[in-house]
């Protein structure tokens, strides 16, 4: 989960590290009373999760209670790059800045660990900086049980070659940084720019973080940073009947078992759409092991509910499940669904393999549903969904 | 022949006496793996009957092995008690621990890694968030399905856990010599190079199918270990090459943020080193059919 600068902030503020004062707020008003607490200015911040908001506008000083009112006014609900602003964040303005820096903790997958990236070169893209000038960032390997204590972090500025006036803030601020780090759970954090401002002090002015979702169970507070507010509806109506589903931009509706399959039914569909017109996936949704008629009702509810679908490929590999098991959840699904008044009027393709087939397709024929078709191979399936997609 | 698991492993299950435990004990007992007991500090010295054969609950691992002999440890625990599950394991020196728990957080992934390289890597970590492995007609740890596919010269390596299932139903008529699945968590134990390594070096695997998935650099770094180091013939199969960037589906690793990653990265990498990649699982299964002329 991708945090908003404003939670990233608050997290920051929680652990010590030093950031400047700053609220939330998602109606234009509320800016004036902030600023009038900030001292009578302050800095109006779209907050959005997608780089280069400065030059898009979304980003603007305001040098009176008044004129934060009307800079929010035209921020909030201002479109950046595909992102609706719905929130802004009034923030104290910052001091004038000396140097930019740039300092973060990540995951690193290639050498399971965890990973310290430092550059004086702060301000840019670290990317653009790791491209240009490599010599200009310092990693660093971080054991995950031994962790960043004063010594560690001395050891980062050292690799990065920070100013030994700033050196002891610097590792101050790496110390809190592992803090949040790993007290959050977090997958990222980062500060970019980390600031050394005229006072001579340290500040962190922008920052990301990225939280393991996985590690909700010991953070509830975990629940309330979800943006519910750019969750599509229908992955919205997904996640509370715990399915697993991401909305895509194509025409066949997909259902399967397993994460791996299902984003290979994606891929074998886009290819087979090739032949029908470029038609493509509409979803990913993964009913996972052992799922009962009514999840399959649930699964079918979503899709069939998407205005975009115009085929549905329900591709299932029977392994623990039997498919005997699965091909009675489809049937039942349906009728579940036609019981409810729902009007089910795409057509279903039906691929079942594995544990059990024969026993599953037999349900399916005997069922005689007249929207199911059974095509019994997944490329074959594929095809044929495709097909009826297209024709639609 | 086989890697990691045959006929002569004494396994034991961490998380037995749970639903999900039970389950799959039962089932890897019908498959003939020999499951000498369980672990639960609160249940200690009992016994579970599975259709008749009564297997020994023990308190910890240490003591699991002493007893038994046991070699191998799969771990069902739930998510939030799977890292102390596993450093037990890693402490007691048991050389093979297979994590089939998913959810696990990733700094719990990263704290247990550590914790092996400490302890000098002695446990062979497969997992977490994976199906386990099958020796086919010898020993089946985990929850891949045993009776979909049967003994051979394949050797398989997979990062999805019903795509490992597909693929070994697909060329059931070959059979495999060992099927090992590795996980798509962001980080794992056992990596497709260890696997890779280990098929090269076991006799009786006479070609690899390697599964990759989107998200990390996994798979370009098994490029490049099988262009200097693997003399078998090699096929592999990437998913993901619709998913969307910055979407995760299903699989915490199964992510694309920006460039590197992406699926066709990986099948690029992949055929440069040699390897023969399908577009579709059937279509990598034929190509694996055409090379050993089955």
């Amino acid at each position: 989960m991708d945090l908003f600068e404003y939670q990233a902030r608050d997290l920051f503020a929680k652990h010590d590290v030093p950031v400047l004062a700053g609220e939330v707020i998602d109606t234009p008003e509320a800016a004036r009373a902030i600023t009038e607490r900030l001292g009578g200015k302050s800095v109006v911040k779209a907050q959005v999760k997608v780089g280069g908001r400065g030059k898009a506008g979304g980003v603007k000083l305001a040098a009176t209670p008044d004129e934060a009112v009307a800079r929010a006014t035209d921020i909030l609900g201002m479109d950046i790059k595909g992102h609706t602003v719905h929130k802004v964040m009034i923030a104290e303005t910052a001091p004038e800045i000396v140097e930019e820096y740039y300092v973060s903790f990540l995951l690193d997958r290639a050498n399971r660990t965890f990973l310290s990236i430092a550059s004086v070169e702060g301000g840019v893209e670290i990317e653009e900086v790791a491209a240009t000038r490599p010599e200009a960032v310092a990693k660093t390997l971080i054991d995950p049980i031994d962790g960043v204590d004063e010594a560690k972090a001395r050891e980062i500025v050292e690799a990065a070659k920070f100013p030994a006036e700033v050196a002891d803030k610097v590792v101050n601020v790496l110390v809190k940084l592992w803090d949040t780090f790993i007290k959050e759970d977090a997958l990222l954090v980062e500060v970019n720019p980390l600031a050394k401002v005229a006072s001579g002090d340290v500040l962190a002015l922008d920052g990301k973080v990225s939280l393991d979702d996985n590690a909700e169970f010991r953070h509830p507070d975990f629940e309330a940073l979800h943006d519910k507010a750019a969750a599509n509806p229908l992955e919205a109506a997904a996640k509370e009947k715990n399915l697993n589903y991401v909305k895509l931009d194509g025409e066949v509706g997909i259902i399967g078992n397993g994460a791996g399959l299902v984003m290979s039914t994606l891929d074998v569909v886009a290819y087979a759409g090739e032949n029908h017109g470029g038609v493509k996936p509409a979803n990913f949704l993964d009913i996972g092991g052992g799922a009962s008629a009514q999840v399959m009702a649930n699964g079918l509810e979503i899709i069939l509910g998407d205005p975009d679908v115009k085929s549905v490929f329900v591709n299932v590999f029977g392994g623990i499940t039997a498919c005997d098991e699965v091909a009675n959840g489809i049937v039942q699904a349906l009728k579940l669904l036609e019981d409810r008044g729902e009007k089910v009027e795409k057509p279903l393709v039906v691929r079942l393999d594995g544990n059990n087939a024969e026993l599953g397709r037999k349900i399916l024929t005997d069922a005689n549903h007249p929207l199911v078709q059974r095509v019994d191979t997944m490329d074959g399936a594929a095809d044929k969904a495709a097909e009826l997609a297209a024709a639609k | 022949m086989a890697i990691w698991l045959n006929k002569d492993s004494k396994v034991i299950v961490q998380g037995m006496t749970g639903a999900t435990g039970m389950k799959h004990t039962k089932l890897m007992l019908g498959d003939g793996t020999n499951v000498v007991g369980g672990v639960n500090p609160r249940k200690a010295d009992t016994t579970v009957d599975f259709d008749g054969t009564e297997v020994p609950v023990f308190g910890t691992v240490a003591e699991a092995i002493e007893k038994t002999g046991a070699n191998v440890s799969v771990i069902f625990v739930p998510e939030k008690f799977t890292k102390a599950a596993v450093v037990e394991a890693i402490d007691a020196e048991i050389p093979l621990a297979v994590v089939i728990t998913e959810g696990i957080a990733v700094h719990d992934t990263a704290s247990f890694w550590a914790h092996a390289k400490k302890k000098g890597n002695k446990t062979r970590i497969i997992g977490p968030n994976c199906p386990g492995i099958i020796t086919p007609g010898q020993s089946n740890v985990g929850i891949i399905p045993g009776d979909i596919t049967k003994p051979g010269r394949i050797g398989l390596v997979s990062k999805s856990g019903t795509l490992t299932y597909q693929m070994m139903y697909e060329l059931r008529d070959i059979g495999f010599s060992t099927a090992v699945g590795i996980g798509g968590d962001p980080i794992i134990g056992t990596t497709h190079i260890d696997a890779l390594a280990a098929f090269q070096d076991d006799p009786e695997t006479e070609l690899i199918v390697m599964i990759g998935e989107i998200g990390g650099d996994a798979e370009e770094r098994a490029a490049a270990f099988i262009k200097e180091n693997v003399t078998k013939p090699v096929v592999g199969y990437v998913a993901g090459f619709t998913a969307p960037e910055g979407k995760t589906m299903g699989h915490a690793g199964a992510i694309v943020s920006g460039s590197s990653g992406t699926a066709q990265a990986k099948k690029e990498a992949l055929e440069a080193a040699g390897v023969k990649v399908g577009k579709t699982p059937t279509e990598t299964a034929k190509l694996a059919r055409e090379i050993l002329g089955g």
